[in-house]
């Protein structure tokens, strides 16, 4: 099925978008991630332009994440005091993100720059996602000195609010200042962020478990509207056609992998998204240091 | 007088010997549409010989150009064992796509000055490159443009492109991939003989979007907040419908 796609101005097999939204919609179910950091270098390996494949997969990622949201607002997984800071944050760190795309564009160095960005983002994580899930499936958990509530760094900082969702009384700037760092990723990497949230909301703020994700996916959700809104401003790059192409796939793909999760084990889930993780990190690693497939590269002026 | 009488011989003359071209396009309007996956143009026409010297044979040569824009080529290099980007060249008038077939090898047909003076060949295309002036570095940035277009199927080369028959008609195939950009298209035919060309003609080719493509583009281009705010609508509604269809199954 050929679909002409007006603003990447090339035709694709519309099947195969769909089933790439299908892939990441599985594992959004499965893993509560919007799975952008799968769809934008997958998007870019078929052909598409780089900038509209980060554009339109943050696009994507908003659609992934509502019934997310929806599912966890229900069962009050969701503090939404803490996610709507975040929420600011991560406007204005889209804000710098568009500001620093154009810098790296200007001096050419923008596809290196998100390369190296997948690289030691995602594979930080991954290392630190497989370490976890083997200690875990060994048993060797539990016997580690407990975890501080969160880093003396945020406790440093001036000016406490109540978050009482997450448990927590600190000052909004830490919330906020993780919601920047995210919000440039996401304009950066066309990413949703929630592989570096999660963690983010549990290791550093040290946010209660279970409003975790049900508060990722609401900052996810936001901050790639605003995105969205950003690219279509600045950019001009999001394809309406690829986003539902891609939507058709992930929506429904989402359901099937929320339906698995349900059913598997955690420990092995969280292995296999750090494998997953820790292969695309590879892949890009080989890109920087291989000889890339194309030396030239076109920049309209 | 006599000034007048031999201008008026020599046009006399030089319209018996030099043929006329008349050219033809299979489609003046190309159109960009749902499930466009590329075309195929037909180049066709006739040499009208008022000599009468059917038979003696003549080359032709047709060049289809897409518009041209200004770009900046960045070269990667390797840098302390990544590839960074490095060098960069500019070029102002890269044509978007370029494709030139005959109906024999160039170098039969012409000398290499011919073949630059009428873009005979992709390594012809006059690129106006600026910024450095060291030919060799020019050279180089021209090849690697040009032979990342030809991977793209945007540049290509066809010496066998050009059917003649009966030394009259004349047919060339050029086919448009799917990814070309849109605007007039200009496909130009030249007759040669003996190394010289003795006649040329142009037509144009409109390629552009029409319909729900045209719309899209448009709005992108000149409402990107509302343009923004209905692809906002549209995934954040397709996420809760299925969320709500499946639901209930």
């Amino acid at each position: 099925m050929d679909v002409y796609l007006p603003i990447a101005n090339l035709s694709v097999n519309g099947l195969w978008i769909v089933a790439l939204g299908a892939l990441t919609g599985v594992l959004s179910g499965l893993f509560g991630v919007g799975g952008g950091f799968l769809t934008t270098p997958l998007l870019i390996f078929y052909g598409i332009p780089p900038t509209v494949a980060a554009a339109s997969a943050s696009t994507q990622v908003t659609g992934a994440s509502v019934s997310g949201v929806v599912a966890h607002s229900k069962r009050k997984g969701v503090d939404y005091r803490m996610g709507t800071v975040m929420v600011a944050g991560g406007v204005i760190g889209a804000g710098i993100g568009a500001l620093l795309f154009r810098f790296f564009r200007s001096i050419g160095q923008i596809d290196v720059v998100i390369n190296a960005l997948y690289v030691v983002l995602l594979g930080s994580i991954g290392l630190l996602m497989a370490k976890e899930s083997v200690q875990v499936l060994r048993g060797t958990v539990g016997k580690q000195a407990a975890r501080r509530r969160h880093h003396p760094l945020v406790a440093n900082l001036p000016w406490r609010w109540r978050f009482y969702g997450s448990g927590l009384y600190i000052s909004p700037l830490a919330p906020a200042l993780v919601g920047v760092v995210v919000g440039i990723l996401t304009m950066l990497m066309g990413v949703g962020g929630g592989f570096i949230l999660v963690p983010a909301m549990l290791y550093i703020l040290g946010m209660s478990a279970n409003v975790v994700v049900g508060t990722s996916l609401y900052n996810i959700l936001f901050v790639t509207i605003a995105t969205t809104i950003m690219h279509s401003v600045t950019t001009r790059a999001v394809d309406i056609v690829l986003v539902a192409l891609l939507l058709i796939g992930s929506v429904t793909g989402a359901q099937f992998g929320s339906q698995l999760a349900v059913r598997a084990k955690p420990e092995i889930l969280r292995l296999v998204l750090a494998a997953i993780v820790l292969l695309i990190a590879f892949r890009m690693l080989l890109g920087l240091f291989y000889q890339p497939d194309e030396i030239y590269t076109v920049y309209p002026l | 007088m006599r000034a007048l009488f031999l201008l008026l011989a020599a046009l006399l003359l030089s319209g018996q010997r030099d043929p006329v071209l008349v050219p033809e396009v299979s489609q003046h309007d190309v159109q960009v549409r749902q499930g466009f996956t590329g075309t195929e143009l037909l180049l066709f026409g006739a040499v009208l010989d008022p000599a009468g010297r059917a038979g003696q044979g003549y080359d032709i040569v047709v060049v289809l150009k897409g518009p041209s824009e200004p770009i900046r080529l960045r070269e990667k290099e390797r840098f302390a064992g990544v590839w960074i980007n490095a060098e960069s060249n500019d070029f102002r008038s890269v044509p978007s796509f370029f494709a030139v077939a005959s109906s024999r090898p160039i170098e039969q047909i012409v000398d290499e000055k011919t073949a630059a003076i009428y873009e005979f060949g992709t390594r012809y295309i006059q690129l106006s490159p600026s910024g450095s002036i060291n030919p060799e570095l020019q050279l180089r940035f021209a090849s690697g443009l040009v032979d990342l277009k030809q991977r793209q199927g945007l540049y290509k080369e066809d010496f066998d492109g050009v059917q003649i028959n009966e030394n009259v008609l004349y047919q060339a195939r050029i086919s448009l991939p799917s990814n070309v950009t849109t605007g007039t298209y200009t496909a130009e035919t030249f007759a040669v003989s003996n190394g010289r060309v003795i006649a040329s003609a142009m037509a144009e080719v409109e390629v552009r979007k029409v319909g729900f493509e045209r719309f899209v583009a448009l709005s992108a281009n000149n409402w990107g907040l509302a343009y923004g705010l209905i692809a906002v609508l549209l995934s954040v509604g397709m996420g809760w419908g299925a969320g709500r269809l499946f639901a209930r199954l």
